[in-house]
């Protein structure tokens, strides 16, 4: 190396860049038809949407695929995703996809469905479209609120968490416990695959994408119903502050609603013991002196 | 084409068959429990589903997302199930989705939900309702047509005793009109095309930023109001000269025309008038029916809902007076009373008395 050579540029570290980082890539889903929406920034429903359309895409579904949507604010991208869609009612959308399948059993049929949705309005739907062993994987978006209406309790709401209509926090005695629908869903006979994910670091949403390829595989090989959750941000119903998402969801939502596979082809386990296998896995890194527990 | 003996509720299920309903959801209720079994018998075997739903959210959701994928398909109830359904089936309307729903009714006292409704938005549903099995076979047909040709549900309202009576019909296929081809539904072939699908109640279009509520919302409304000038059906019988106008729809259309045929026999000026479509009333026929009565009577099962489609129609030109009321037996499903001729000719006298007397 010459020493006329201009020294490299030094990356300031201790404080953030004054101009933003120019874009590498183009990194828009191709069966996305525009980039613009309407939701907020930090929310996760973004990522989880472009995992899911790359799952479809990269299983070589893209050409067969039928969604069916909730409500929910992700419902704004019906106009958005370039799949065949069918807007559904709220709690509806394991419904809606059965009568789809039975008509169109060749075509990969998903819903996209929020907690208050899903585990509020449309627990038995859900449970029974499981039981049947239909065909159709199903896709809940869990941030523990209602975010459309603006942050009220849903059926996963964590004990302690604050809400529009849990100010001091969802109190068991008198708002009831969080369900945790996989745990309800991976035990029926109809379940092939049930796994909880989350969109809040990377390493994360790797994993989820991969388990959204696994359920869509379980339906594609017909051997019954399969279920991710997703666990997602939503600074706006939270009341915190954007950049916080991630860790509240680390914090509040993933030690109650802890992520991991529920069911696969091998075993079939609760979010418990995920827990508890999850604790050990921790300690024993601690004893052999890892710094980072293991998630 | 012979004529064979069948209960109402197979021969309607056949019916469906025979204009290719190739799915049927449904949850078990009194008087629409046989006409679930006979689908559930019948639509296996002929290459169709049908689903014994968790409960009637269920069944008409999963009949939602079947029309979505362009296939014929049918749901229905008594009127507490469909009262369960009226969230979906007001959005099916506005997804426009061609739904058959078969109200096999206890009675007549569903008359203002069917016409009207209890779901929440703008929407109208056709409505058909037959008087005997053979007039149910074919409008259960031309429902489906109907259906297909207005993207909008059309509602067959039956009772229990249409579901219940054996009677000879015959089952020929109608012969109706081509329809064009489903453009509109899922398959999932267009996805990553740019072209793809949104069958959507919102009124958001693919590709579309954000809404316009009110361009959908007139577009569907025009497509109602042409719905309501075109698809009006009744029944004229014994009209022309009567003084006494009865209107009565359904089974009990029938024992009010045997009445009518008894009194016209004995030269008393009476005449029947059966509005086959609830909705839309029709009303211009009504109107003309009774323009020379001087009475109207109205025979309906229930404390009064039909009269007031009857009012509107007649426009205070002749008083109009109910005459029907609660019919209930021992089974507690409506065939009471009034089915009986012998108490609907008392009440038919009794309003002719009230302008008069008997001629
Ligand atoms: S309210 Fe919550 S879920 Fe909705 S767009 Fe905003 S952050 Fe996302």
């Amino acid at each position: 190396m010459s020493d006329d050579r201009p020294a490299p540029p030094t990356v300031p570290i201790d404080r953030p860049p004054e101009e933003a980082a120019k874009r590498l890539g183009h990194f828009r889903p191709r069966l996305l038809l525009h980039e613009d929406h309407d939701l907020c920034p930090g929310c996760g429903e973004p990522v989880a949407i472009r995992i899911l359309l790359d799952a479809i895409e990269e299983l070589g579904c893209a050409e067969s695929a039928i969604g069916v949507i909730g409500i929910g604010c992700y419902t704004a991208f019906t106009s958005t995703l370039d799949v065949d869609l069918v807007q559904a009612l709220h709690g509806r959308a394991p419904s809606v996809a059965t009568g789809a399948k039975r008509m169109r059993p060749d075509c990969l049929l998903f819903t996209l469905q929020g907690d208050g949705d899903m585990v509020n309005e449309g627990l038995q739907e859900v449970l029974h479209t499981a039981a049947r062993g239909e065909a159709v994987t199903c896709v809940l978006l869990n941030n523990g609120v209602f975010g459309e209406t603006g942050g009220h309790m849903t059926a996963t709401t964590t004990l302690g968490q604050r809400t529009k209509n849990s100010l001091e926090g969802r109190d068991a005695a008198y708002h009831g416990h969080p369900i945790r629908i996989g745990d309800l869903i991976a035990p029926l006979g109809g379940t092939a695959y049930a796994a909880r994910g989350s969109v809040h670091d990377a390493a994360s949403v790797v994993k989820t994408k991969a388990m959204l390829r696994r359920a869509f595989e379980a339906q594609l090989e017909g051997r019954g119903f399969s279920f991710v959750e997703i666990l997602t941000m939503c600074p706006t119903g939270w009341f915190v502050p954007t950049a916080e998402g991630p860790d509240y969801l680390e914090n509040v939502l993933r030690p109650v609603h802890f992520t991991g596979e529920l069911k696969n082809a091998e075993r079939c386990v609760t979010t418990e013991q995920l827990l508890e296998e999850n604790a050990a896995a921790e300690r024993e890194a601690a004893a052999r002196g890892a710094r980072q527990p293991a998630r | 084409m012979t004529a064979e003996l069948l209960e109402g509720s197979l021969a309607i299920a056949r019916a469906a068959l025979l204009a290719d309903c190739r799915f049927f959801a449904g949850y078990p209720m009194t008087p629409f429990t046989e006409l679930l079994e006979h689908m559930a018998e019948a639509l296996p075997t002929e290459g169709g589903v049908c689903i014994n739903a968790e409960s009637e959210l269920e069944a008409v959701g999963m009949a939602w997302g079947a029309l979505a994928t362009g296939a014929r398909a049918a749901t229905g109830s008594t009127g507490q199930g469909l009262a369960l359904m009226q969230e979906s089936l007001s959005e099916i309307t506005r997804a426009e989705l061609p739904l058959v729903v078969f109200h096999m009714a206890r009675g007549q006292f569903d008359y203002t939900q069917a016409t009207r409704g209890g779901g929440h938005g703008d929407y109208r549903h056709l409505v058909l309702a037959p008087s005997d099995v053979q007039e149910a076979v074919e409008l259960t047909q031309l429902a489906f047509h109907l259906a297909d040709h207005w993207r909008n549900p059309v509602q067959i309202y039956g009772d229990f005793f249409l579901a219940h009576t054996y009677e000879s019909v015959e089952l020929a296929p109608l012969d109706l009109p081509a329809l064009p081809e489903k453009e509109w539904a899922v398959d999932g072939r267009l996805g990553g095309s740019g072209r793809s699908r949104n069958l959507n109640p919102l009124g958001m279009e693919k590709g579309a930023k954000g809404i316009e509520p009110e361009r959908f919302w007139v577009r569907l409304q025009e497509k109602h109001d042409r719905m309501a000038e075109t698809e009006m059906r009744h029944e004229a019988f014994a009209c022309e000269d009567a003084e006494l106008v009865i209107v009565a729809f359904g089974s009990l259309a029938r024992f009010a025309r045997s009445v009518v045929q008894e009194l016209r026999a004995e030269g008393v000026r009476v005449g029947l008038f059966r509005p086959i479509s609830l909705w839309p009333f029709p009303a211009p026929a009504l109107s003309e029916a009774a323009s020379g009565a001087r009475r109207v009577a109205v025979l309906e099962q229930n404390g009064g809902q039909m009269i007031d489609d009857v009012r509107l129609a007649v426009l205070g030109r002749a008083p109009v007076e109910a005459i029907g009321g609660i019919s209930s037996d021992d089974a507690g499903f409506g065939v009471g009373d009034l089915y009986a001729p012998a108490e609907i000719r008392r009440r038919v006298e009794a309003a002719l008395a009230a302008r008069g007397g008997v001629q």
